[in-house]
């Protein structure tokens, strides 16, 4: 138990907890195993990020998988997934801890009420820091763990099995909120006033996630490792389709794919996101298209392209090409 | 495990030291964690190497790109040089070129192309030069020699005739990358000495250029700026006493004195979320600053969720879908330049006609809580310049800011009206550098709000 609470970076050649892949090849199968394609930069940073003991940085366009590839790590590792939702304003009493004000009330009023320990009242400070600590002290127990109320961070540090911790969009929280993580980023402890520090029990894999709205500060990028996911290559991006609805004929699937990347070409607003090409595959399987022509584009477009404006785009250039093979087969036929 | 040759550190060393020189941030803890990653990869593969490299050294978009030029260009001149030293050459490389059948080779070449295999297109690359290097030795400008064996391959991204497909654009890029490196370590060869290293060309980072200005220079001044808009204003947001009490932190604190709420907490205050409408003159009067102004005009998009720009010369025109859309700034310079619609018959400034279309599309939306920022030199070349309508607009809006990229001294002078539009303003700033900029963010965003609390 004490060996495993060590950080794996300090013992490199220590035996890796189980269930951890031990080479970037494995860790490629590992993920692809659970439904996730890694491409190999993919791979090797979720490697390092495990063997370094570092968090990853991933950054990248809408929909390229980012948020996936933890999820897909929880699930290969067979590790808990806990996840950090990250926007405007959210505060440290949301990201890592809370006292349980109801219950700490709750404590002091039945001590008071109970005649065998002095009422409190305003004597209380004084006895918090003079007080005898083998004595029954409310004041000094109502602030132990029993009344903490851990939010994802102090979850992630304390929990007794290894997790993966996503924290999802941290470029939509301030400066602020950065500089808070800083500490449990580097060291993986987190420390509350009241208590002293929260070391980790176990060492999580962090994954952050960033759609580049704004630039992260330095410090935060110092600690990470940088992983820039795009979108995948045709052929990548077929097998991510295929491995998803395998029902789906390689033809259609290489069209489909091949549609999708000519629509990311685009000027849009949203281009569509390798979800959506999963969603698109399926909803054509259910319509049990064979090919897509014109017709079959216009009525499942909307599928993929998700803004008034961008559909009279994407109807008007790629909509016109498509008509004319299917016109040619028909001619052919 | 492998051990590290005793040479690497050395060479990684120097291989950050000229990325520091170019300008990607690579502190001794990304040296570090580099060192540390190459300690957990097997790295006999070279694309391993460069990842474990790139995630802990790159740690933006733009440092990868950096790294990705200097990458191939350092272990290259490292290898070659490490070769000179010892005195290890290939010796008659060429030999056999003239034996080779023309035809077979070019289709091998399209073959390696089309299968985008890297080593065979090494091979394949010697053998081109082997068998078109020897006609006239070669001109001695590489890029020309690259060009002159591609044409004689006949590879083009665009199909030529039924038997020859197209390739694909990237590959054979590849492969020309495969010649130009074969071209160069000959070179090295013959002449025994690396060619001087050079700082990478502005050209090949792919930053926007502007003969007027240097842009990337602004650009990092804006990038600056932007981190500092984006947390400016936040500064206010402390546990400031507000109107509210906040009954959770207020229950928290009696804690301390047994459940006695003694000391009130109240609600931080929220900073105002400011709307922004931007103006920016395009004209050709303004040009030197107008690259400026655009580039302000990104960084404030970055940072402030409510903005709408305009950009105008003699009409009005909307561009808020172009800022949102588009993150590249040349992008969306040049989407302006073509789609922004200000299209005019004289090319001069005309603010009265601004002002009156500006009132006439947007006045419903001003309120106390926007902020409307023109930037502009206004100069009406002898138009009417309407100051009672900018009146009615610097009314509507909460506050009227002017940024003026002309010194104050020149001001009025001219066909300049800056004292008629002037007084209207909440405020008038000269602005042409960054810091100009900065005093005027404080302003808008560390909240001083003339007026209203």
């Amino acid at each position: 138990m004490a060996d495993d609470a060590q950080p794996v970076a300090s013992s490199p050649s220590a035996p890796e907890p189980a269930g951890f892949p031990q080479s970037v090849a494995e860790v490629r199968e590992a993920l692809g195993r659970v439904g996730y394609l890694a491409d190999e930069p993919a791979a090797l940073v979720a490697y390092l990020a495990q063997r370094l003991g570092k968090p990853i940085l991933v950054e990248g366009p809408a929909g390229v998988g980012k948020t996936e590839l933890a999820k897909a790590l929880s699930r290969a590792t067979g590790r808990q997934l806990i996840r950090l939702q990250c926007y405007e304003g959210l505060d440290e009493a949301k990201a890592l801890y809370e006292w349980n004000y109801r219950k700490q009330l709750l404590r002091i009023q039945a001590e008071s009420a109970d005649p065998s320990t002095p009422p409190g009242g305003s004597a209380g400070p004084d006895r918090q820091t003079g007080g005898d600590p083998r004595s029954p002290d409310p004041w000094a127990d109502i602030f132990s763990e029993e009344f903490l109320l851990t939010r994802p961070l102090l979850q992630a540090i304390a929990a007794t099995e290894p997790a993966v911790l996503l924290i999802d969009e941290i470029d939509k929280t301030d400066q602020e909120f950065e500089a808070m993580l800083l500490e449990v980023l580097s060291e993986f402890q987190i420390s509350i006033p009241e208590l002293g520090v929260i070391t980790a029990r176990t060492h999580p894999i962090v994954v952050l996630t960033s759609n580049n709205s704004r630039e992260l500060t330095e410090a935060l990028k110092r600690r990470c490792l940088y992983l820039w996911l795009d979108y995948p290559e045709v052929e990548r991006e077929m097998e991510i389709v295929r491995l998803h609805s395998p029902e789906i004929d390689e033809q259609l699937a290489r069209r489909l794919v091949e549609v999708v990347h000519m629509i990311r070409q685009l000027d849009l607003k949203k281009p569509p996101s390798i979800a959506e090409s999963i969603d698109w595959a399926r909803a054509l399987l259910l319509l049990g298209a064979d090919d897509l022509d014109r017709s079959v584009f216009e009525r499942t477009m909307s599928i993929i392209v998700k803004h008034r404006s961008d559909l009279d785009v994407v109807a008007e250039r790629v909509g016109l090409k498509l008509g004319e093979p299917s016109l040619g087969a028909e001619a052919a036929g | 495990m492998s051990r590290r040759p005793a040479g690497l550190a050395p060479r990684l060393l120097a291989f950050c030291e000229e990325l520091r020189g170019e300008g990607v941030a690579v502190g001794s803890s990304e040296i570090l964690d580099a060192f540390a990653a190459l300690e957990a990869v097997p790295w006999k593969q070279e694309e391993d190497f460069r990842e474990a490299l790139a995630a802990t050294i790159a740690k933006s978009q733009e440092d990868r790109r950096v790294f990705e030029l200097l990458f191939d260009r350092f272990f290259f001149r490292a290898s070659e040089a490490e070769a000179l030293e010892r005195g290890v050459g290939e010796g008659q490389r060429h030999e056999g070129g003239d034996r080779l059948d023309l035809d077979r080779l070019r289709e091998s070449v399209r073959q390696a192309i089309a299968d985008g295999r890297d080593g065979e297109m090494r091979d394949l690359a010697r053998l081109a030069i082997a068998a078109f290097g020897r006609r006239g030795e070669g001109s001695g400008v590489i890029g020309v020699d690259v060009q002159r064996i591609r044409r004689a391959l006949g590879l083009q991204s665009q199909a030529g005739s039924p038997e020859e497909p197209a390739l694909d654009r990237d590959q054979i890029n590849r492969f020309e990358r495969h010649l130009r490196r074969e071209l160069e370590r000959a070179l090295i060869e013959r002449t025994e000495k690396l060619p001087p290293s050079r700082p990478l060309a502005e050209l090949d980072r792919a930053l926007p250029t502007s003969p007027a200005q240097d842009l990337a220079a602004v650009h990092r001044a804006v990038a600056q700026l932007k981190r500092r808009l984006a947390t400016v204003g936040h500064e206010q947001r402390g546990r400031r006493r507000g109107a509210i009490v906040d009954v959770r932190r207020t229950m928290r604190a009696s804690l301390d004195t047994g459940g006695v709420p003694l000391r009130l907490k109240h609600r931080p205050k929220h900073p105002r979320r400011p709307e922004i409408y931007v103006l920016c003159d395009v004209s050709t009067s303004v040009t030197s600053a107008s690259v400026f102004f655009l580039s302000v005009l990104h960084a404030l998009h970055d940072s402030f969720r409510k903005l709408r720009s305009f950009v105008f010369i003699e009409r009005i025109s909307e561009v808020t879908d172009i800022f949102e859309r588009e993150r590249d700034f040349r992008a969306i310079s040049e989407r302006i330049g073509r789609e922004g619609g200000v299209a005019d018959v004289s090319g001069y400034t005309d603010y009265g006609r601004v002002w009156l279309e500006f009132l006439e599309q947007i006045v419903d939306d001003l309120g106390p809580r926007s902020t409307v920022i023109v930037l502009g030199d206004a100069r009406t070349n002898g138009r009417e310049p309407h100051p009672e309508v900018f009146a009615r607009v610097a009314e509507r809006a909460g506050r009227t800011f002017w940024l003026n990229p002309e010194p104050r001294l020149y001001w009025n002078y001219g066909d300049s009206v800056m004292a008629a539009y002037e007084p209207h303003c909440t405020a008038a700033f000269e602005c042409w550098t960054t810091r100009h900029l900065e005093e005027f963010v404080n302003v808008v965003a560390g909240g001083t709000p003339s007026g209203e609390a």
